[in-house]
């Protein structure tokens, strides 16, 4: 005779076990295996895309750096980059560099936090983490070096950057950039490896090539299913058709591939790093004459780059007065995260916790 | 899953760590010993000058924050006089644009980092907490000029020989935390 069984619901947060921010996740389990996933977000919202419309457009720069706290830079220079395009504006050629070096600095730190914390959802608790947080804080003390703060930038601004280089920052990037692939060799020998990280993530929450596209994911989910999709070769913005680097994919879309995935752009990133410090000019203005209260047409535009977690696009509609009428952002990781009812079906609540790592969510930018 | 030889990459990984046993350290023991904050630190407080203030309230407008008050008088000549001004560093999001609006370099950053306070009442500064003086320096964020006065930053990238910070194990008869502060 069978027995009438019912789901069992499950709710895993607010404050999420392994606090990605605060995020819930209503999980619907059969004994311990997960048949349904419904994502419940907006505990984090402060209605920036709402600030944008009673601010002036340099005004809201800092409120980019509170969307992907973890890579502020990149942030900064997708919604700069939507007004320069809505407004006509030329960047310097110093200031262009000095961006490309920062989203690619940004790339890495974000990623290492991405992996780090991954590891840490599977269950190796604080120890890859701090193997990556050594390399963070020398990244963050070149942030802090250029632009005085640690994690909220605010150093892009509408025409180039806000302050040049002090002179230090030269030989210490330089020495980063020559120690960097020595450490990256010292995650993938104590990481690539490691049985446990295997046996966890190999073959867990598949996201087909099909269904990637099919949702519109981008970044590090996208390529890892195998889609050679990269912002930065296909449709270059700033400077990024000058430099040589490659886009590295995965084979089946599983979580060692999307964990894979993000430690070659890591190595890209040191390849792209090195040409932009050789290519560099000494000297030039890093910031174009853009007035305080910038009144840029009327019009729309729309700038979108290739950020750590993926396609961040800022939408700006001006009615030519010094504020934006209406301000979109595009997350990344809110298109994402959509995925994440496909990856998860079938499989155990500890893999859904590392499933859920994989992806990489960072909840200011969901919603913000 | 099947593994060949299993062991391999957990020999690996613990190869590493005890290596890491003999290397020296590369943390600090934070509230006992300080590493040198960078020379454009945008510290939580603000600096400002009395004397170059015009009153025009510039720093004001380019607040996104709207959280700057100021509120002048005529003073002799042309000259306008200061009455209040005011900033809610609890308000504040520490961004530097009223720095970088500021045409008669009147205002800068500071350098404390350290400002947490028992009551909200204590955040606002006031002009006489806002104004320099010998213990409230201002930083070289967007101020080029102060940059040579402050102390250079100890970045962790470098090793003591190559001029970075001396990064010790603290014993812990010399930390002071716990001492009842």
């Amino acid at each position: 005779m069978p027995i009438k069984t019912e789901p069992f619901y499950l709710n895993i947060g607010p404050q999420h076990p392994s606090t990605h921010g605060v995020f819930r996740l209503r999980v619907a389990l059969d004994g311990e295996v997960v048949v349904g996933v419904e994502p419940i977000i907006g505990y984090l919202h402060r209605g920036i895309e709402k600030l944008a419309e009673t601010r002036t457009y340099t005004q809201t720069i800092p409120f980019t750096d509170r969307l992907d706290y973890l890579s502020s830079m990149t942030n900064n220079l997708a919604y700069c980059l939507a007004v320069e395009k809505l407004g006509g504006l030329k960047v310097p050629e110093r200031a262009e560099y000095i961006r490309v070096i920062f989203s690619e600095i940004m790339r890495i730190s974000s990623h290492m936090m991405a992996v780090g914390f991954f590891l840490n959802d599977l269950g190796a608790m604080m120890t890859p983490v701090l193997y990556m947080w050594r390399e963070r804080e020398k990244i963050m003390d070149m942030f802090e070096m250029v632009c005085g703060q640690r994690l909220l930038y605010n150093y892009m601004r509408i025409g180039g950057v806000s302050q040049n280089l002090p002179d230090d920052f030269m030989p210490a990037v330089k020495k980063f950039l020559a120690e960097m692939p020595k450490y990256i060799d010292e995650y993938d020998q104590l990481l690539a490896q490691n049985e446990i990280l295997l046996a966890r993530s190999k073959g867990v929450g598949i996201l087909s090539k099909d269904t990637a596209i099919g949702i519109g994911a981008s970044g590090p989910v996208l390529r890892a299913s195998g889609v050679k999709w990269d912002i930065r070769k296909m449709d270059p913005y700033s400077i990024y058709e000058r430099f040589d680097f490659e886009v590295p994919t995965g084979d089946t879309g599983d979580c060692y591939d999307r964990y894979w995935v993000r430690m070659l752009e890591i190595r890209q990133s040191v390849r792209i790093l090195e040409q932009a410090i050789a290519q560099i000019p000494e000297k030039g203005a890093v910031c174009a004459d853009v007035p305080q209260f910038f009144r840029p047409p009327r019009g729309e535009a729309y700038g979108y780059l290739e950020g750590p977690k993926g396609n961040i696009g800022f939408y700006i509609v001006s009615d030519g007065s010094i504020a934006p009428y209406r301000l979109h952002i595009y997350p990344p990781t809110l298109i994402n995260i959509t995925a994440l009812s496909d990856m998860v079906i079938g499989w155990k609540v500890a893999d859904l916790i590392i499933i859920f790592g994989s992806i990489d969510v960072v909840l200011g930018e969901i919603d913000r | 899953m099947k593994f060949e030889r299993y062991g391999i990459g957990i020999a690996k990984g613990m190869a590493l760590t005890f290596r890491h046993l003999f290397r020296s350290p590369i943390t600090i023991q934070y509230p006992d010993e300080k590493l040198v904050t960078s020379r454009r630190i945008r510290g939580n407080e603000l600096v400002w000058f009395p004397e170059k203030c015009t009153g025009c309230a510039t720093c004001a407008k380019s607040c996104p924050q709207g959280n700057i008050v100021i509120s002048t008088h005529r003073g002799e000549g042309s000259k306008f006089e200061v009455d209040i001004f005011e900033i809610d560093s609890g308000r504040c999001i520490f961004c530097g644009l009223c720095v970088e609006s500021c045409p008669y370099d009147a205002l800068a950053m500071g350098l404390s980092y350290e400002c947490a306070k028992y009551r909200r009442g204590d955040l606002i500064l006031s002009k006489e907490k806002l104004a320099v003086s010998a213990n409230h320096q201002p930083s070289a964020y967007y101020r080029p000029q102060f940059e040579d006065k402050l102390p250079k930053q100890s970045l962790l990238l470098y090793n003591q020989a190559e001029g970075g910070q001396k990064l010790k194990f603290l014993p812990l008869s010399k930390r002071k935390r716990g001492s009842g502060a």
